[in-house]
């Protein structure tokens, strides 16, 4: 039933650009009614994949399974998908109501239909009144909203969505994160998003696919991504973190900054390297007697919510945030929980710097 | 007769423009500490204003006037019929042009350039017919072949323009390459030259890289990602290039009809070379009215008509594109 459930199945995907190997082995299913976010830094393949559903790009190798049916081969206007492009790529001699109309006309609705659909869209985006707008006259936002408007007529099965917030400004993008995630739920329609924004990913994302050159890295929910990184590479791209190299002498016991730590992890080698995760708000600052670490205030931060404070303790600069503040240069005892001490495998070609021994 | 013939004015007038503009050059940054952006435009200014507005009012002095500088619009008229000289010399001398078969109008001067026009109006169509596809694929990214036909299009005019034209009489001459050719392979020699198909193959040969390239531009520059937009939408190759692609493009078209029209309404040697005088053009003509008939007063009216007619056709571009290149190419 699981497999029902699957609306688009890429298949052992792989993509080559003259000989340069910018994805290989992407396994991937996207379910009906799914948020599900492509999240990575730039040049981790994100776009690509994106490119591949859309039928922009052919994969090199691989099958792209469109509800049971392989799509792989098929144009992008043979596709039940929409795109909203980065930078919107919406048409300049064209007027705002020209513009979500295009896909309506190319189908041949009857010219009622089309106003009826146009002007129910405009709705739905805000945009009542703008019809015969030039869209270049627009801001950044209205163009933006144009552009899903011109897309979502289209009651297409899946909406991708290529860094569609990238070029506005921090609040205009708050709002149309919710905007967008409103829209999805109403329509009910699966959107496939690509950021690189970790918090974007979190704060929209029913699944979230971290991506780096050209492999997927982790899929899961974003409170699973969050808590449970697979790797240092995720943990540092997915929100902030302390990450610092160690060993685990036995099940639920890890070794760091030359001390024993209780914590929640088993099923590693003796003695096996480590990352061990911990993020910044996980850091308790209590009294120097009953701490497990002690250290220097190095440097304080206000940051709104709370202080963000980097305390030497241990040979090891940590972040700590907290909303109660101790003064630079004070001593201070840290405590963590055994429970959000986070022990990772380690990978080879993510370490951070602040992980190196 | 003026002591300074007109060479030596230009160089006066050059010098002149260079002074007044180092003087204002070092004035302004004595005053300012730095110099105004709109100084760099002097030189040219300068330029325009001697060498092209000075002689437009010459030109238009020279058509509304007579020989002896007295204002008249007889040189409109003997445009209108050319025999019209010829016949009031005859009645000054007593005779009745009627009467010797020589009443009619004569036509040569408006025929000429309803001629011009119509050459002029084909060599356009078959520019765009022959240039918009190899622009466009000169333009697409995919067409590997695309730099080489770039190259191939920029060479011919590395070379002379009375060069190339004459180098086509050498093929299609008489005994030239393809009639020698024919012969060979047991065909009859073709007649080839002197005729309207050879100038507008000469015209079509020099003027369509001006065709090619306004349309090339346009079409490189637009977005690979609104092609993209129309097919994601459901459009099809060939309707995507009808919405989009080829509507995008009308300003490099404009600007490439422009720059198409405009020489060819004034094409003059290339109907002398392949026409062989039997197919005289406006450009031609206007030529022949200055150096050879040495009549400033009726060859400066030709030219004024010309224009007018050039700027009128230019108007009407311009309302296809208010705002394209073909506009601020002007």
């Amino acid at each position: 039933m699981e497999q029902n459930n699957r609306l688009i199945n890429l298949e052992n995907i792989s993509k080559e650009f003259d000989g340069t190997v910018v994805l290989s082995d992407i396994n991937l299913y996207i379910r009906k009614n799914e948020f599900l976010t492509l999240l990575g830094p730039s040049g981790c393949g994100k776009t690509t994949t994106l490119r591949i559903i859309g039928g922009f790009e052919y994969p090199t190798t691989g099958r792209v399974i469109f509800d049971g049916k392989d799509i792989t081969a098929d144009p992008p206007y043979k596709r039940r998908v929409n795109t909203v492009f980065q930078k919107y790529a919406l048409f300049p001699h064209l007027n705002v109501a020209d513009n979500i109309a295009f896909g309506l006309k190319i189908a041949k609705m009857p010219k009622k239909d089309i106003t009826q659909k146009v002007g129910k869209m405009l709705e739905l985006v805000n945009l009542q009144g703008y019809e015969k707008r030039s869209v270049e006259s627009l801001s950044g936002g209205q163009q933006q909203r144009v552009a899903i408007a011109r897309a979502l007529v289209n009651e297409p099965e899946v909406l991708l969505l290529d860094e569609p917030l990238g070029a506005l400004d921090l609040k205009l993008r708050k709002g149309m994160q919710l905007e967008l995630k409103r829209m999805q739920q109403a329509l009910g329609i699966t959107f496939v998003f690509v950021t690189h924004d970790q918090e974007e990913a979190l704060t929209m994302s029913d699944t979230i696919v971290i991506m780096k050159d050209g492999r997927i890295r982790q899929i899961g929910t974003p409170k699973h991504i969050y808590d449970e990184p697979k790797d240092a590479f995720i943990a540092n791209f997915i929100g902030e973190s302390n990450i610092i190299r160690g060993t685990m002498p036995k099940d639920e016991v890890v070794h760091f900054c030359g001390m024993d730590f209780t914590c929640v992890d088993f099923g590693f080698e003796k003695d096996e390297p480590v990352d061990v995760l911990i993020r910044p708000e996980d850091i308790h600052i209590v009294g120097t007697d009953a701490s497990q670490l002690t250290g220097v205030v190095r440097s304080v931060l206000f940051k709104g919510v709370h202080y963000e404070m980097i305390i030497d303790a241990g040979g090891f600069n940590w972040k700590v945030h907290s909303t109660v503040m101790a003064p630079e240069g004070s001593r201070v005892g840290l405590s963590i929980v055994p429970f959000n001490i986070h022990v990772m495998r380690l990978q080879k070609d993510a370490l951070p710097e602040e992980a190196a021994p | 007769m003026m002591g300074m013939n007109m060479p030596q004015w230009g160089v006066w007038a050059m010098a002149l423009g260079l002074g007044v503009f180092l003087v204002m050059l070092f004035s302004s940054v004595r005053r300012h500490h730095g110099v105004h952006r709109s100084l760099f435009s002097w030189p040219y200014s300068l330029w325009m204003i001697v060498f092209t507005v000075i002689p437009l009012f010459l030109v238009a002095y020279y058509a509304f006037t007579n020989k002896a500088g007295q204002f008249t619009m007889e040189n409109f008229a003997n445009f209108w019929d050319s025999n019209r000289e010829m016949k009031m010399q005859l009645s000054g001398m007593g005779f009745d042009p009627a009467a010797m078969g020589m009443g009619a109008r004569g036509t040569v001067n408006v025929d000429t350039l309803v001629y011009s026009l119509w050459m002029a109006f084909l060599c356009t169509i078959i520019c765009f017919a022959v240039g918009y596809p190899a622009a466009l694929f000169m333009a697409d990214r995919d067409f590997k072949l695309g730099p080489i036909l770039i190259v191939l299009f920029i060479i011919p005019m590395w070379m002379n323009f009375l060069l190339r034209t004459i180098a086509w009489m050498s093929l299609l001459e008489d005994n030239g390459l393809i009639n020698t050719l024919l012969q060979q392979f047991g065909f009859k020699k073709l007649k080839l030259m002197y005729n309207s198909e050879a100038v507008l193959l000469g015209m079509v040969y020099n003027y369509l890289p001006f065709m090619v390239f306004p349309i090339y531009n346009a079409l490189s520059r637009q977005d690979k990602k609104l092609s993209e937009a129309a097919m994601d939408l459901g459009a099809n190759k060939v309707r995507t290039f009808a919405r989009v692609t080829f509507p995008l493009s009308l300003p490099g078209i404009v600007s490439g009809i422009t720059m198409v029209f405009m020489p060819s309404v004034t094409t003059f040697f290339i109907p002398r070379v392949l026409g062989g005088g039997n197919t005289e053009m406006f450009g031609d003509l206007i030529e022949r009215t200055f150096l050879t008939a040495d009549n400033w007063n009726v060859g400066s009216a030709l030219s004024l008509i010309m224009m007018l007619l050039i700027l009128l056709s230019i108007t009407l571009l311009r309302k296809v594109d208010p705002e394209g290149e073909g506009g601020s190419l002007l």
